[in-house]
């Protein structure tokens, strides 16, 4: 028998969903075939099988989230014999085919929880019951990290608390006005838990300036009538490798905060510029990577291939890795300006509203100028105001002379 | 102390004991004329002269049994065998009369006999020139096995293992001759059966000899850039093993992974495990895993000599799926 593991796809994965399982129990497996789609914090990728085999027993099932690591399925491959290298070994003998039935665990104790022996020994000296402490390593194995949050010496009945109230506990609230749960997806989860990770825990301030893009608006309108073939630079395009040159010029901004040692500002040697996409599944941040040194027709198209693959969600956890800075547009929705949050661990973000037309004092004349409000958000721990105002100052200077952009 | 190479090392090893006791002396294929096939003994004929640096024909068996008699008469002899492959014809030799002369006859003679020999694949050199087979003579009561893995350490071991009274192979390995590093210049002999903790950490005890105690220092670097702490074990002696020291360590960080040139099975670590096992049961947060070369025998073509070779990589996989396995996430 072989434990399928949930696989780590990620550097910062740390769970993921079954989506979808593309064999069933009895079936035939061969290397490279393909098992399962996961779901992971940034892409749904799918899994190959390693071994050849029977696929005995599936674990957990469409729609689970489980952590890495943990079995997903158990591949019988008629060895008899234990998996190498790197299977967890169940002690539990593999079932044989004619039970199929799902209620008892393989295990004949029900009271033996698979621990490490590290935890036996913790709990026998603080005489904790491993009956009630849920485990996260594999199969369900109690590691030390779960004793961490079990107190040393039992204050409460945990049953008490949790079945009766006190006796002069307030009347039960009323039942909250009905409302539609639709469960989050690993993306839906993983966009919760970093920007709540980014909101509460990095001290940010936004400053606010604004661009006359008359220039930059005419030069895109040239370069699309001149390109003829149908391929059209939009002004996002033009943002992004502005925003990568002017990222160039204050590489300060183009950083990373680091607790490690006492706190340090990592400066990224790439530019690699992330674009804030809203897909079906919700927002995903697809990187352009090196913008800086790539031209505006080089990042037309690979901003177009990744908007086309979030749509269809197959964006690879390559193309969502290692952006140093994110551009977030909400101009095609008609938006003056807002601010935008952080993607950690990325150490600022440009948010930028929709290029309008305003009426502007030119040497006492009223006249009419199409500008565009640009907001970055930035963390105070590595970035100080004057710092955001002069690379804001250089990213206006660069779309008000757009030439400067496409050089 | 010196910046030289674990090939020069080594050489002053042999050198400042051939000036320091005259019943040192070197035997081997192609030692003395040609200066040894590694060049481990580059200019010794010249200083030493043919009775001290002795060419010999080629057959193992011969030249070991030859050494052995010197030894239990009085010589210290240094035998060179020019790869660990070749070993195997002198395996009678070495197992059934240097281990056992000592226990056998009462201890009417001691056997002060050094075998160096170099293991390592990833030379391109074949399947039958490429083994790490030293588990072999671990294997072996009677015998010592040190497996050096830097300049320093293959100075003091191989003067330790001269000054020693029993039969010791020293390991010395291919990919590591080139390797630099500071060595102490005074002759100051290592105590064989001791390892060293070369890293200390607290997440992660990674335990490994010769060319793969390097790797574990250069995946350690690496895994500390993202905040992983690796301690580092170089085992240094395989018999006599250090299990104290292995212990210690897996007791502090709660978990550990083997990483090793030979086959998995069978090998240094599953003996690694066993001890771990043994004296560290109650300290195990998860189940001890091994890094070791694929079981075939070693490819000739070079993608598929090295797909068969643990790397750095694969360490970086084990230790990551090992923390993952104590929801020590990173």
């Amino acid at each position: 028998m072989i434990d399928i593991l949930m696989p780590r796809l990620s550097d910062t994965m740390t769970e993921g969903a079954i989506a979808a399982w593309h064999k069933k129990p009895g079936d035939a497996v061969a290397p490279g075939d393909v098992l399962v789609e996961i779901e992971t914090d940034k892409a749904l990728m799918e899994q190959e099988a390693y071994e050849a085999g029977v696929l005995a027993e599936i674990l957990v099932a469409e729609g689970e989230n489980v952590a890495i690591g943990t079995p997903i399925a158990r591949l019988d491959d008629g060895s008899g014999e234990d998996a190498p290298v790197a299977a967890a070994a169940p002690a539990a003998p593999a079932p044989q085919a004619a039970s199929a039935s799902t209620s008892a665990p393989a295990s004949a104790s029900p009271e033996r929880r698979p621990a490490s022996p590290l935890v036996r020994k913790i709990a026998r000296e603080r005489g904790l019951d491993l009956a009630t402490i849920p485990g996260t390593g594999p199969g369900g194995r109690i590691v030390r990290a779960d004793l961490d949050a079990v107190p040393v010496a039992p204050a409460v009945d945990p049953v008490r608390t949790q079945e009766q109230p006190p006796a002069d506990a307030p009347a039960p609230a009323p039942a909250p006005a009905p409302a539609d749960r639709i469960p989050f997806d690993g993306i839906r989860r993983a966009i919760a838990s970093r920007l709540t990770e980014s909101a509460t825990t990095v001290p940010t301030f936004t400053v606010t300036a604004s661009a006359d893009v008359g220039g930059l608006l005419g030069l895109r309108a040239e370069l699309n009538a001149a390109a003829g073939d149908g391929t059209r630079i939009s002004v996002n395009d033009l943002l992004v490798r502005a925003v990568a040159l002017a990222l160039r010029q204050h590489p300060g901004v183009n950083a990373s905060y680091s607790a490690a040692d006492g706190g340090a500002t990592l400066l990224h040697r790439r530019v690699n510029v992330g674009i804030a996409v809203a897909s079906p599944a919700g927002l995903v941040v697809p990187v352009v990577p090196d913008a800086d040194r790539a031209s505006v027709s080089t990042i037309s198209a690979v901003a177009r291939r990744l908007v086309e693959k979030a749509a269809d969600r197959t964006l690879s956890a390559a193309e969502l890795a290692d952006g140093t800075f994110t551009v977030s547009n909400l101009g095609m929705h008609g938006v003056e300006h807002f601010t935008a949050i952080i993607n950690p661990p990325q150490g600022a973000i440009l948010a930028v509203g929709a290029a309008r037309d305003e009426l502007a004092l030119l040497d006492g004349e009223i006249v009419s100028r199409t500008r565009m409000r640009l907001t970055i958000t930035a963390d105070h721990r590595i970035i100080d105001g004057a710092l955001a105002a002069q690379f804001l100052a250089t990213l206006v200077s660069l779309l008000e002379h757009p030439l400067r952009v496409i050089a | 102390m010196s910046r030289i190479s674990y090939r020069q090392a080594l050489q002053d090893a042999l050198r400042s004991e051939m000036l320091r006791d005259d019943d040192v002396f070197l035997i081997g294929e192609e030692i003395g004329l040609f200066e040894g096939s590694y060049k481990i003994t580059a200019g010794m004929l010249d200083e030493f002269g043919p009775k001290r640096v002795r060419d010999t024909p080629i057959a193992e068996e011969g030249f070991t049994g030859a050494a052995i008699g010197a030894a239990m008469l009085g010589l210290r002899p240094v035998v060179e065998i020019m790869t660990i492959n070749f070993s195997l014809l002198a395996l009678d030799q070495i197992v059934n009369h240097a281990a056992k002369i000592y226990g056998m006859f009462g201890g009417q003679t001691r056997v002060p006999l050094v075998i160096r020999t170099p293991g390592g694949g990833g030379q391109q050199l074949g399947a039958t020139h490429s083994q790490n087979i030293e588990l072999y003579y671990a294997f072996v009561p009677g015998m010592k096995v040190v497996a050096p893995s830097t300049p320093a350490d293959a100075k003091a071991l191989m003067l330790a293992a001269i000054r020693d009274d029993d039969p010791v192979l020293v390991l010395e390995n291919l990919a590591l001759y080139n390797t630099v590093g500071e060595v102490p210049d005074d002759d100051e002999p290592a105590e064989i059966g001791r390892a060293a903790v070369t890293r200390a950490g607290t997440d992660i005890t990674v335990v490994a000899y010769s060319r793969m105690a390097t790797v574990a220092l250069e995946v350690a670097e690496r895994l500390a850039e993202e905040g992983i702490d690796v301690e580092v074990v170089d085992l240094r002696s395989l018999r006599p093993l250090d299990r104290d020291t292995v212990i210690a360590s897996v007791r502090k960080t709660n978990c550990a992974v083997v990483l090793e040139d030979d086959w998995l099975t069978y090998g240094i670590g599953a003996e690694i495990a066993a001890t771990i096992s043994d004296g560290a049961f109650d300290w195990l947060d998860a189940p001890v895993r091994r890094v070791a070369m694929a079981e075939v025998p070693l490819p000739y073509a070079k993608p598929l000599e090295t797909a068969a070779l643990p790397s750095a990589d694969d360490a970086v996989t084990a230790i990551r799926e090992t923390l993952d396995a104590v929801a020590r996430r990173h």
